[in-house]
């Protein structure tokens, strides 16, 4: 575990009585790549912008390498960011919009030229020095404000939805390049998404947020498999989420019938709410089957068949290569470790 | 077919309608013949005597000198106002657009008229100083209404990105707000300018002392009968105005419009 860098402490932050950010505790270490996650209005952005300096907290404190900095201005933060948008000087060249900051610094000529040129290498753009920003495409844009941002070799550099405006191909590859680059600098990134996928893909550490509040923070690996409430599980992937009462441990009732599991420390009887992802639903025989259902919709999606089946209370989703037609009799079946428990 | 004459023709007389006095006017600046109605051979000798008469040139050295300073004030004035109106939340923002439209759509006689009544409440005497201060105030409006676009096509961080790359709120502004902006800027001044150089009503209510503009003085000479001079002066002024809008033109087509 490397060292703690930014502090966040009961931050809140509200405009006009509408609360964005409530209450907010987290710490962000040194060389993560840390993403906010959440619907839009669940406060990631607003999160964001107080670690920037573009927004002050209204209640608690932030901290940067153990100093607090709830007023810092902006310029005077070791924080870069890479804006919604770009937002990229028109009336320079590329090479004037990643000097800005080198400029505003006093760095010697011949130390900033050699700074753009590396910037410029790093992000592929060699050779574009002289190109008007207006002139590039979506994918270069992007690159010079990342190069604009990294060449003042901040601790820490926010991203605040980089590859939204993007098409889905090129931001398959900006992901890729984006956390090699993360790894070859060595400094803390801070993304923000509504992308559940990208945020899964590129984090080292996902805080799924919402309404304000931090729901769940953790790797993508627990955030997926071991989501802590409806929210959560809801909106990371796909799931079905079933009602349920935990009789014991490792025991847990829905849609009628017993089951084993694998989650324990929950109260006698607790009403709990029960994921199963659609990918870890097997269909076989009624017989077979744990559970039995009518299929009422396939949808093919490439690798895999979408199938939606009714069983006696609930609409199982399920993900599989093995097709059933509509209206056919067909049995469930998953395994302990499939069924995932969660407080209701 | 038909309907393809009919609706050039149409479009002919309109045109016609229009630029036919103003023709006329600039072909008898150059009329030998001191009679109106009669074409007594090609002179320039209308526009030689304009420039021997130290009123005309004294009037086109105010002219020019409140032009100029006006546009350069109300430039300044106009462009830190509309910075100040973006960034003001909608409800101010509304407000004070529209209380901005007001001079706009104001009768210039209205304007003119309330100026010298205020000039005269607090004593200051018309003059050079008070032509300048009413110039400056019809202009402002202009300047606004051609620097707000520019400032809503800029993307909204813009400023936050001079900030964060470690530009104080200051030199933000300096290096990159106003660049930015600059194109309105310029045609809010150009604007400027022209509305200056052309006005008369306001001018006529608020100067005194002896300081006119060529508006005014083509005013004056017309009423002690029209002589060929007054043609040639309105050429000029005409020539002047009309590159001024071409200019401004050739700025505000690039994709903006001056009224939002």
């Amino acid at each position: 575990m490397s060292k703690k860098l930014i502090e966040l402490q009961n931050i809140t932050k509200s405009y006009n009585g509408v609360v964005a950010v409530d209450n907010i505790n987290l710490s962000i270490r040194e060389n993560e790549f840390i993403t906010f996650l959440g619907p839009s209005g669940c406060g990631k952005t607003t999160t964001l912008r107080m670690i920037g300096g573009f927004e002050e907290p209204d209640e608690g404190d932030i901290f940067f390498d153990g100093i607090r900095i709830n007023d810092l201005p902006p310029y005077k933060r070791n924080i870069n960011t890479v804006f919604q948008r770009y937002a990229l000087f028109t009336h320079m060249n590329v090479y004037e919009n990643i000097a800005f900051g080198l400029r505003i610094k006093k760095v010697p000529s011949k130390e900033m030229d050699k700074r753009i040129k590396r910037m410029l290498k790093l992000v592929d753009l060699e050779g574009f020095e002289k190109r008007h920003v207006d002139s590039l495409s979506g994918g270069q844009q992007q690159r010079v404000a990342i190069a604009r941002a990294l060449v003042n070799e901040p601790k820490v550099l926010l991203l605040d939805e980089p590859l939204a405006a993007l098409d889905l191909k090129l931001r398959k590859e900006m992901q890729i390049e984006l956390i090699d680059m993360q790894k070859n600098i060595g400094i803390t990134f801070i993304y923000v998404t509504h992308d559940q996928e990208e945020a899964l893909t590129m984090s080292d550490t996902v805080v799924v947020m919402n309404k304000g509040v931090i729901q769940q923070i953790g790797t993508p690996v627990d955030i997926y498999n071991e989501p802590k409430n409806r929210f959560v599980a809801d909106f990371i992937g796909e799931s079905n989420i079933i009602e349920g009462i935990m009789h014991e441990d490792y025991l847990v009732e829905f849609s009628g019938k017993k089951f084993k599991c694998v989650d324990k420390d929950f109260a006698k009887n607790e009403k709990v709410d029960i994921v199963i992802r659609p990918e870890d639903i097997d269909i076989t025989t009624p017989e077979n089957g744990l559970l039995e259902g009518i299929v009422t919709s396939v949808v093919f999606k490439g690798v895999h068949y979408e199938m939606l089946v009714e069983s006696q209370d609930y609409e199982y989703m399920i993900q599989s290569t093995d097709m059933q037609p509509v209206g056919s009799e067909v049995g469930l079946t998953f395994n302990p470790e499939d069924i995932h428990v969660m407080k209701g | 077919m038909v309907m393809k004459l009919i609706k050039k023709i149409y479009m002919s007389l309109i045109f016609l309608f229009l630029y036919a006095p103003i023709l006329v006017l600039v072909v008898f600046s150059f009329n030998e013949s001191k009679s109106r109605g009669q074409w007594g051979g090609f002179t320039l000798k209308w526009y030689a005597e304009l420039f021997r008469d130290r009123d005309i040139i004294k009037a086109l050295y105010y002219t020019f000198l409140v032009a100029l300073l006006s546009s350069i004030i109300s430039t300044i004035i106009g462009t830190f106002s509309a910075i100040g109106i973006h960034n003001m939340g909608l409800f101010g923002r509304k407000t004070i657009l529209n209380i901005n439209y007001l001079p706009v759509l104001n009768p210039d006689i209205v304007t003119g008229v309330a100026l010298m009544t205020l000039f005269v409440s607090i004593n200051l005497r018309l003059g050079f100083l008070t032509m300048l201060i009413s110039h400056v105030v019809f202009n402002i409006p202009y300047v606004i209404l051609s620097v707000l676009p520019k400032l809503r096509q800029m993307n909204k961080h813009m400023a936050e990105a001079a900030l964060d790359l470690g530009a104080t709120p200051f030199t933000a502004m300096k290096k990159v707000i106003i660049p930015e902006i600059m194109p309105g800027i310029i045609t809010g001044a150009l604007m400027a300018f022209t509305l200056s150089i052309d006005d008369f009503v306001i001018s006529f209510f608020n100067t005194g002392s002896g300081v006119t503009n060529l508006s005014i003085i083509i005013y004056s000479m017309a009423k002690r009968g029209v002589k060929p001079s007054i043609n040639a002066l309105s050429t000029l002024m005409l020539i002047t105005v009309v590159i001024l809008l071409l200019l401004i033109n050739k700025r505000t087509t690039k994709g903006d419009e001056l009224l939002p």
